[in-house]
């Protein structure tokens, strides 16, 4: 009598070894997709940055040390702390600009306005491009030759001169440029969009939810929105970049953020005509500038690898 | 291949018309224009009189008609501003910023195609990552704040180079970087993923195992096919560096279309301003549908669909 039951226990232990084993072989998805965050230089990097930069905007009240826009010709042009200068204090870390505003206070701000920005004109776009695209890859036919015919249309048209046309023809302010912005560049949202719902469109998932008698509506919400995220993440991002460096450009040639507002690419503006003898009112904002977008830029590039290492390029 | 060209002609005048339809309505985007013409001491018998002499009165169809026929004949309304013929203005603009478009470009291909080639040739390695690199970072440069940083070091520190002016072609150098650098990622990074593709494809092996030399196989089997994508995206590109120019031009005081754009932002001068829009757009078009007439021609796949 005590054979089998020592055999059955035997049978447990080794079942239970086997599943450790089985365990160690095979990660779970999740585990996987940890190991590749974890993995990814780029991404961590770019997450770091822009958490960084976030949290730095968030808290821009309890950080700065003076008012961005507090003006005291006194103390006009300090160099920063760095310089051989017996101006360099450390009352102004990075200085202060040709009006004696405290540059770093003003760098903290600008990030705001950045990234206010950055959000809100991907935001927009996102939505026309989103529904534009998935509209077009998930009912084909005329809508998609309407939709290919609507994105022709708006990439024909050149961005900068349209939007400073625009923004000089209808007044700005921070929302305006955001408004124009927006409506200009969701056309790669719904190119990707576009592409990205005709692969999942005819897979066995969505007819059996079609078969299941489900509206077209919760299809698309449903099934094939959450399917298509990655992209849109992906989409994202570079859009947030994009809309980013275009604010800058805008207000660099002064139709954008209007002054006395911190925007960074209106600090590189006012920064420009003391460029000869005060080179950092340029190189800093503009050295911001470029960590955000490139910070932006890599947390995009480094989900795409880890959501879909397939398609790295 | 005909009935191709045609369908796709059929479109982009379609495009053309949408894009005409936009511009035109950039007019009515202040308010009245008659109002905005006259000024604010104008009376309202000032005001009545200039909306009839420029037959802003008129129903908008009309109007929009009477612009469109009178822009494609060539002519794009006077400028109050300048007092001068739009056409006249633009044209004289014209061939500097093509000329700058065109060295940008060339500028871009001869960075990005040979690098691309080389990361292709061998990928995960440091070549490979140097080129990736280049490609993020070029992606996240502001173009001014590069502009400037150049004309700093280049221009006012070393004294190497012309901050301004087109004076010769080393006054070309800085801006044409400057604006081409954009391009670069794009094109690098279609270089060499389609020579990736087509290095692991068979003919390629098959010339490789007639023992052709290596550069023969690189040159005349993978690059041919590598390279189809790129010129379309080339021609893409172009326009979009002729329409981004504006913040070039400005930076470097090029008296190009750029340059003229933003001048008439600043001073509000209407015709000058739609009519850059428009040709701007018309170009682009048409550079694009150039582009799809060499895909079809060099890819017979793509004529059918």
């Amino acid at each position: 009598m005590a054979l089998p039951r020592d055999t059955a226990a035997e049978g447990f232990v080794a079942s239970r070894v086997a599943l450790n084993v089985g365990e160690i072989l095979e990660p779970t998805p999740a585990a996987l997709l940890r190991r590749r965050v974890f993995g990814h230089a780029g991404l961590l990097i770019g997450s770091g940055v822009l958490v960084f930069i976030v949290m730095v905007a968030l808290t821009a009240p309890w950080l700065a040390p003076h008012d961005p826009l507090d003006q005291d010709l006194a103390r006009k042009l300090i160099p920063p702390i760095w310089h051989d200068s017996a101006k360099a204090t450390w009352t102004h870390p990075l200085g202060t600009d040709g009006f004696g505003r405290d540059y770093l206070s003003r760098l903290i701000y600008g990030a705001r306005i950045s990234l206010l920005i950055g959000v809100a004109a991907m935001v927009i776009s996102g939505i026309i491009g989103t529904t534009l695209g998935v509209a077009a890859g998930y009912f084909g036919g005329r809508v998609d030759m309407a939709v290919n015919f609507i994105i022709t249309s708006r990439l024909s048209l050149p961005v900068v001169l349209v939007a400073l046309a625009v923004v000089s023809l209808v007044g700005n302010s921070l929302w305006i440029v955001i408004c124009v912005l927006g409506l200009l560049i969701w056309d790669r949202f719904a190119v990707v969009m576009r592409s990205s719902t005709q692969q999942v469109r005819n897979l066995d998932y969505v007819a059996a939810a079609q078969a299941l008698g489900c509206s077209k509506a919760r299809i698309i919400v449903a099934e094939i929105l959450p399917n298509v995220a990655n992209n849109l993440i992906v989409v994202a991002t570079l859009e947030m970049a994009h809309a980013i460096l275009l604010e800058a450009a805008l207000s660099f040639l002064g139709l954008g953020v209007q002054p006395p507002q911190p925007s960074w690419g209106l600090m590189v503006a006012e920064g420009k005509g003391y460029m000869f003898f005060d080179p950092w009112l340029v190189g800093i904002p503009g050295m911001a500038l470029f960590a955000l977008v490139l910070a932006i830029n890599l947390m995009g590039d480094g989900v795409r690898d880890v959501t879909a290492p397939e398609r790295r390029n | 291949m005909l009935i191709y060209a045609c369908k796709r002609l059929g479109v982009a005048v379609l495009v053309a018309v949408a894009v005409s339809l936009l511009t035109f309505s950039l007019i009515y985007l202040s308010g009245d224009p008659a109002m905005a013409l006259a000024g604010e001491a104008a009376t309202q018998q000032d005001i009545e009189y200039i909306r009839k002499f420029y037959g802003y009165d008129r129903p908008l169809a009309v109007q929009y008609a009477d612009w469109l026929t009178k822009a494609l004949t060539g002519n794009f309304g006077y400028s109050h501003y300048l007092r001068q013929d739009v056409a006249d203005i633009i044209f004289s603009r014209l061939p500097v910023t093509m000329l700058l478009g065109a060295c940008a470009l060339v500028f871009a291909l001869t960075l990005s195609i040979p690098l691309g080639v080389l990361a292709a040739m061998r990928p995960n390695t440091m070549v490979d990552r140097f080129a990736l690199t280049l490609a993020v970072v070029g992606q996240a440069l502001p173009s001014f704040w590069f502009a400037l940083i150049m004309i700093f070091w280049f221009g006012i520190v070393w004294r190497l180079l012309p901050i301004t002016g087109t004076e010769s072609w080393v006054n070309f150098i800085m801006p044409s970087v400057a604006l081409g650098y954009y391009v670069t990622p794009a094109v690098m990074r279609l270089t060499r993923t389609g020579m990736l593709e087509v290095l692991a494809s068979d003919y390629i092996r098959t010339a490789r195992a007639k023992g052709l030399r290596p550069p023969v196989v690189l040159f005349k089997h993978a690059l041919r096919n590598a390279i189809i994508p790129v010129v379309s995206l080339a021609a893409v590109q172009f326009g979009f560096m002729l329409g981004g120019s504006i913040v070039i031009e400005t930076i470097f005081a090029i008296n190009g279309l750029g340059y003229l754009a933003w001048e008439s932002i600043q001073r509000g001068d209407l015709p000058v301003m739609q009519a850059i829009v428009l040709i701007l757009a018309c170009f682009y078009i048409v550079l694009t549908y150039l582009a799809d007439m060499l895909n079809a021609f060099l890819d017979p796949r793509i004529r059918v669909a």
